[in-house]
Parts: C-alpha cells; structure tokens; sequence
C-alpha cells in the first residue's frame, strides 16, 4: 500500500492526531524516519527536491566528464575520474534517499529522461577550456556545499544522513578546484588567462544556483517550516559571496561584478544585481548545453537497456527456486 | 612462432616483428634502451591506454553503477601505469616523468598491446576486452609477485588485488549477457569474436623480458592459466571460443593499430599545447 492509499483511508480523527504528532516532532527538531507518518505534501516535496538533487548529480558527471579523456596530467586525470566517480555515488545514494518514500530509481529516472523533472540548471552551461574544472569545483561545488550543509541537518533522517557523506565529498572537491585554479593563475600568461576567462563565466551562474530571490521562491517558506530547509536562498547566496570574494583575491583573479566591494558596516561583501531571465531562460530549455545533456542521459539509457535486460533475464535463471518462493517483504 | 629479430641489432631495412617482415617499419625501442624501461613501458602502457579507454565510458555507461565500475578500473589501471611510468623513468636516468613518458611520446613509442587500444564498442566489446586482459594482468602480476626488483613485486602486490576484482567484474558480466537474453548472446558473441584476435599478442615473445631474467616474466609461460580460466568462462556463459583468421602482433616494439593514433591526440593535446607548464 502506498502512502497516498493510506491517506485516502484514514480515519480523519486518527490523521489530526498523526499530524500532530509530526508536528510536534518537527517542533522538537526530531528526525522523520521512513515508517513515521507523513504529511502527503511533505513527502511530495522531499521527492521533488532529493529526485532533483540526485538528476543534478547525474547529469552534473558530463561537464566534467568531457575532460577526462583530456587532462593535461596523469594526476588531474586520476582525481578528475574519482571526482566525476564521486558524483556518480552521490546520486545513487540520493536516488536510494527517495526510494525510502516510496518512489522507484527507475520512475525517478524516467521523469527526468521525459523531462517532467528538473536537475541543477547549471550543468547546461560548457566546459570549454581545462580550467573549468577548477572554476567548477570551486564555485559550483562551493555553492552546491552551502545549499547542502544545512541539509545534514534535514528534518527526513535519511536524507540528511545521506547529506553528511556528501558534503564532506563535496568539501574535498571545492579545495580540489581551488587548487586547480591556484595552479593556473600561477602558471604561465595564458593559463592565468583560461583560469580568469573560466571564473569569468562560471561567476553569474553560480549565483543563481541558489534559485530567486525569497520573494520569489514559492516553496521556500513552507520547506523552512517542516525543517527541510534552513536559511533562504538569499542568506545562503550571501554566505556564498562572503566566502569566494576573499579567496578570489587568493588567487589573484577577479570576479566579474564591478559593483562587488566590502561593506564595512554590514561585514559583508555587496555584490552586483544577477540577470534573472538568463535563469528562468535557462530552466526553460534554452541553455548552450540543456539539448546535449538531456542527449546523453538518454542515450546511455536508452543503448544500455539490453545490457540490463539480459541481466534481469540471467538473475531470473539463475534465481533458486526457494528465493523466489519467498514474499518480498520477508526477503528484504 | 618465429622468434622476432631483437631489437637491439635493428636499424633499417627488413625487421621481423613476431613472425612477420615489414621492411619499411623499423621498430622502436633503439638501441639505446635497457630492457628494463623497454618492460616497465610495455606494461605501463598498456594500463595507461585501456585506463584512457574506460573514461570515456563515465556518463555512457548502461546504469549509474556501471559509471562507477568502470570509472573505478580507469582509476586503478591509471595508477598502475603512473607507478610503472615513474618508475621506467627513474631507471631510465634522464629527467622524463610520469607526464613526460605519458603526454610527450609519439605512436611508434608506445609499447601496449592492441588489444587495449580496441575502441569501445558497445559493452559487451568492452567486457571482452575486460575479460581477456584482466584475465592476463591476473597472471601477469601474481607472477611479478616473485620479482627481484623490489618495485614491480610492490607494485604486483598491490595490482594482484585489483585485477582481481577487474576480472571478477567482467566475468560476472560475460555470464549475464552470455546467458541473458538472445540479443545479448548474440551481442556478446560477437565481442568475442572482435576481440579474440588480439589474444595471442599478450603472449608473444618480448626480448625486454628475456633479458631480465628473474625480475620480468616470460609472457608464454601466463597462458594455460589465462586460457583455462578465460576458456571456462566462455563456456559457462554459453559462449564459443573464436577461432580467429588473424592475429594481432608487434605492439611490444612499437608497431600498433590504427586506432593508437586517434587516442593518443586527444590525450596529449592539452599538455603539449603549453610546452612546459605546471597543471
């Protein structure tokens, strides 16, 4: 039976008691487990978000990826692979997050291969030269780790101890992109200059990866209330700023926002207003990279679909007859 | 088999490559080489080129398991052939290293057999060729167990463990789609059939290691344990083994296939594009 069964079912007496119990458990900062009720819209929305999470993750492996045939050493190859290998296993380990709400890997899949679901819109944006991975580690992966941080602390238990593998993975990627683009802009003139030119476009992007304004970001307040999300979108942005603008000048690069300058007053670093419809032109579709990712993810799937069939056919060969005999509840 | 013309009394003009003449092909190594950077160059190059190989599959990869599998065997080839190359470096004595060995040789230098330079097919190719050269590195290094130089035992202590798991993968995968669906038998059959001419290769006679008695391993003495596993495995997955109409040769001395020249470019291109830089 599906939770959405159970919903239909249920006494209206016993559900205002269940509710309020989750409340009172969201109030306590305690952690939502599984088989604990569940409003329908909070597990629609955990769906929603961990489901985009993990596609981001998934397609997020191709930017990379495109420059694994192409490091320009034996080392930046090897922690390149591992790097695109990590992201691979955070995906799996957030599609296995949702799965404890009673969605399948393979419908999730299926939603993002049809396009009804959304992943990060800044994968749609090339890799074009090397230092993209450094400009991607440090500032994709410096965003994306002050979204998730906060996420360890998730009121759903399996999600938010997923989270915490993750970001220490993710924290290890930011400094390998740091060191990338430290690399660079010590290097030679023209790779100072691929290192500026990367952060040059990757800059704006990253900014809007923590979405619209909290005006403008519909879901943000009821996220807040059931404990999924901690601070909005322009406190993290904020965080985000505060920290890259000094270790730019580590690196002795700009960012490219003539109006960014301290703020003595507030202790913080103002920074230029973003160009929201490139975001919302983006998301729609209309991306240098949106078709050509969408591409691969669905090719992959698509050419490897015999792969997996015949060893769906192997397993049910080759399956003991007991094991088969056996409910699949008692086997789990 | 015709025992090949060492390379070390070459210089132009006819020159036969494991059995065959090929007068306007001289063979690398030169003269100059020890058999020992001859050796670990065979060795590191062929798990540089099939770890150059299986990144390209990250992101095409049949499920996000898959990615990882192969990603991860990229990872563990990669370090082999960065411990071998540094190394072949190092005995070498003249400044070149890992980098050097790997971005700024040419073709006719590189030392790997064929059967890692095979493109990647569709994955039943590339299980094949995971299979057969797994199966070899498997007896290759449990037998660089036993060798006198103490870095290429360290290493085989260290690679023994993980070709292991390379073999088990592509042998778990051999079975499923040789004893999986019709379309995959037939698939997997044919893999077979692509690669199996690149098998007797891996065991012809290398002059670098008949040099180096008790440091190197003598690649025929690897074949009855390759054939007998690699030979069970096909039949356990329902599978024939080919019987080929040719067979590949000369990849030791430098002579590959086409394909080497398409691989290496894209390798290379970012190093060389910026003559002494730091990455």
């Amino acid at each position: 039976m599906t939770h959405e069964d159970a919903a239909a079912t249920l006494d209206p007496a016993l559900e205002a008691e269940l509710q309020a119990r989750f409340d009172r458990m969201i109030a306590a900062e305690e952690r939502i487990e599984p088989r604990d009720w569940m409003p329908e819209g909070y597990r629609r929305t955990l769906v929603r978000q961990i489901a985009q999470h993990a596609h981001s993750e998934i397609i997020g492996m191709q930017p990379e990826g495109n420059w694994i045939t192409r490091a320009p050493s034996l080392r930046r190859k090897a922690i390149l692979l591992a790097k695109v290998q990590d992201e691979a296993g955070h995906g799996l380990y957030l599609y296995a997050a949702a799965e404890t709400l009673g969605v399948d890997r393979e419908d999730l899949l299926d939603l993002l291969h049809t396009g009804r679901q959304k992943y990060s819109s800044i994968f749609n944006y090339p890799t074009l030269t090397w230092a993209d991975m450094g400009a991607i580690g440090w500032l994709v992966d410096g965003a994306a780790i002050m979204n998730q941080v906060p996420l360890c602390r998730c009121s759903y238990g399996p999600y938010g101890r997923a989270m915490v593998r993750i970001c220490k993975e993710e924290s290890f990627h930011q400094r390998q992109g740091f060191e990338i683009l430290h690399t660079l802009s010590h290097g030679t003139p023209e790779q100072k200059a691929m290192a500026q030119d990367a952060v040059d476009r990757f800059w704006w992007p990253s900014l809007m990866m923590f979405g619209p304004p909290d005006a403008d970001s519909p879901h943000s307040a009821q996220s807040m209330a059931w404990g999924i999300k901690r601070f909005g979108n322009d406190e993290l942005r904020q965080r985000f700023v505060d920290m890259i603008a000094p270790q730019a000048q580590v690196l002795g690069l700009t960012l490219p926002d003539p109006d960014l300058r301290w703020d003595e007053e507030s202790g913080h670093w103002r920074f230029g207003a973003i160009d929201w419809s490139e975001l919302d032109r983006v998301i729609r579709g209309d991306g240098p990279c949106n078709a050509q990712r969408m591409e691969r993810r669905r090719t992959a799937h698509e050419e490897g679909a015999w792969v997996r069939e015949s060893a769906m056919a192997y397993a049910a060969k080759h399956a003991a007859p007991s094991a088969e005999a056996q409910p699949a509840e008692v086997a789990a | 088999m015709t025992a090949p013309t060492s390379p070390t009394t070459t210089t132009a003009g006819s020159l036969d490559v494991a059995g065959v003449s090929r007068s306007a092909a001289p063979a690398r190594p030169t003269a100059a080489e020890a058999p020992l950077v001859s050796y670990l160059l065979g060795l590191g190059d062929d798990a540089l080129v099939l770890a150059q190989r299986l990144g390209a599959w990250v992101t095409r990869a049949p499920q996000i398991e898959e990615d990882i599998a192969l990603g991860n065997i990229a990872l563990d080839l990669l370090g082999q052939a960065r411990t071998l190359l540094t190394y072949a470096g190092e005995v070498e004595g003249t400044g070149r290293d890992e980098d050097a060995l790997a971005f700024l040789r040419d073709e006719r230098d590189f030392r790997n057999v064929w059967l890692v330079e095979i493109p990647n097919g569709d994955f039943a190719v590339t299980m094949a060729r995971q299979l057969l050269f797994s199966a070899y590195q498997c007896e290759l290094y449990a037998g660089l167990l036993a060798s006198a130089d103490a870095t290429l035992a360290g290493l085989a202590a260290k690679a023994v463990k993980e070709v292991r798991y390379h073999r088990d993968h592509a042998t778990q995968w051999v079975l499923r789609l040789g004893d999986g669906t019709p379309e995959a038998h037939v698939r997997m059959q044919a893999a077979l059939e692509r690669t199996w001419p690149y098998v007797d290769e891996l065991f012809d006679h290398d002059d670098a290691a008949a040099a180096l008695p008790g440091v190197a391993v003598d690649p025929a003495s690897l074949r009855p344990a390759w054939s007998a596993y690699v030979e069970d495995v096909v039949g356990r997955a329902t599978l024939a083994v080919p019987q080929p109409t040719w067979r590949s040769r000369g990849g030791r001395v430098g002579l590959h296939s086409e394909h080497l020249g398409h691989l290496l470019p894209e390798m290379q291109h970012l190093h060389r594009a910026h003559p002494g830089a730091t990455w």
